[in-house]
């Protein structure tokens, strides 16, 4: 489907957004379990999912407030988790750095890992979109998502019932990753940028803070511009 | 049990915090050209950070205390795979979760 109009880019949104359902509904759920378990109440474990929206970043935040760190330990450290936000924010510039100012924080509000991969990857595949279709697509893609967080987190923290371990949802979030990234390895650059940053991550998991995965991102952000660079020569293109 | 204020000091300076960095660069940014080594460097930040970011998980994870754990580790294989065979995200989840509670079902 060729999108055309800023309406079919809102559409297609939805539709590469929707898979997503599938791993939000258990993940939100899961936190408003856990909320509540550490002591929060219902509209306080809502409010959270619906002031921050970041998995990974409340899950760290509560651990921390649970095993009673300071304040500013546990700002300093589900901040750092979030950190990526700003290299996703850096890499949708180019692409929708021109939108109306309002519509800018709106995205950045609603820019979460699964928004972010899917409107690059179809930014990237459609450069001709017109600035209106790319925010088209990219508030499409959180329609089936955000609105789920916001749910799910309500009725896990309402329902505050004990998850079985058996449920092994801690690899619900892994899966989706590498089920997101996957369909983007389309030239070597890729391939390296990704082997290189889990090689780095896998050596730095002792760095404090989650700073191990940013130091990771950047070398392998580095690797495959590198290699960018030298298909190009290769290929006697521009340096 | 979390102090209640110190939960609403985190709830919104996480919120805060979170939304300037998610906004430093559209925001700040906005439409004026960036400098070509560093749009080549930012084509590359999706393929990386994800990966590094659930490859310790993915070999170690949380739920077996660390340990190398068989069904995690071939979910996470089958859901790559899928995933760069037949670019479907959802085939690709699915065929990953499949793998894994058959796995742990299987190896107990």
């Amino acid at each position: 489907m060729t999108i055309t109009t800023t309406k079919s880019a809102y559409l297609k949104g939805i539709a590469d957004g929707a898979p997503f359902i599938l791993v939000i509904i258990p993940f939100a759920a899961l936190f408003g379990l856990l909320a509540t378990e550490a002591g929060l109440s219902v509209i306080e474990a809502l409010s959270f999912s619906v002031v921050v929206i970041a998995g990974a970043a409340q899950f760290t935040a509560l651990q921390l407030m649970q095993e009673e760190a300071p304040t500013i330990i546990v700002l300093a450290s589900a901040l750092a988790v979030n950190l990526r936000m700003a290299m996703y924010s850096a890499s949708l510039t180019p692409w929708i750095g021109g939108a109306p100012l309002w519509q800018r924080a709106l995205a950045a509000y609603l820019t979460v890992d699964q928004s972010y991969v899917i409107a690059t990857a179809q930014y990237e595949k459609e450069p001709k979109m017109t600035i209106p279709q790319r925010m088209g697509y990219f508030f499409g893609a959180v329609t089936p998502i955000v609105p789920l967080w916001y749910i799910f987190t309500f009725i896990g923290a309402y329902l505050g019932a004990q998850v079985p371990d058996g449920w092994a949802l801690d690899f619900a979030i892994p899966i989706t990753f590498l089920a997101m990234i996957a369909p983007m390895f389309r030239t070597l650059a890729h391939v390296v940028a990704a082997l290189v940053a889990v090689v780095v991550s896998l050596f730095a998991t002792e760095v404090p803070y989650s700073l191990g995965v940013i130091v990771a991102g950047l070398i392998g952000m580095m690797a495959g511009a590198e290699v960018e660079r030298w298909l190009n020569r290769r290929a006697g293109g521009p340096i | 049990m979390i102090d209640k204020t110190t939960l609403w000091i985190v709830i919104v300076g996480l919120g805060l915090g979170s939304f300037f960095l998610r906004f430093v660069f559209t925001g700040l940014v906005g439409n004026r050209a960036m400098p070509e080594w560093l749009l080549r460097h930012l084509r590359y930040t999706a393929v990386a950070v994800l990966p590094a970011l659930v490859a310790p998980q993915v070999l170690w994870p949380n739920a077996t205390g660390g340990d190398i754990d068989p069904a995690r580790l071939a979910a996470a294989a089958v859901t790559l795979s899928v995933g760069v065979l037949t670019k479907n995200v959802i085939g690709a989840i699915l065929s990953g979760a499949a793998t894994l509670y058959g796995l742990l079902y299987l190896l107990g």
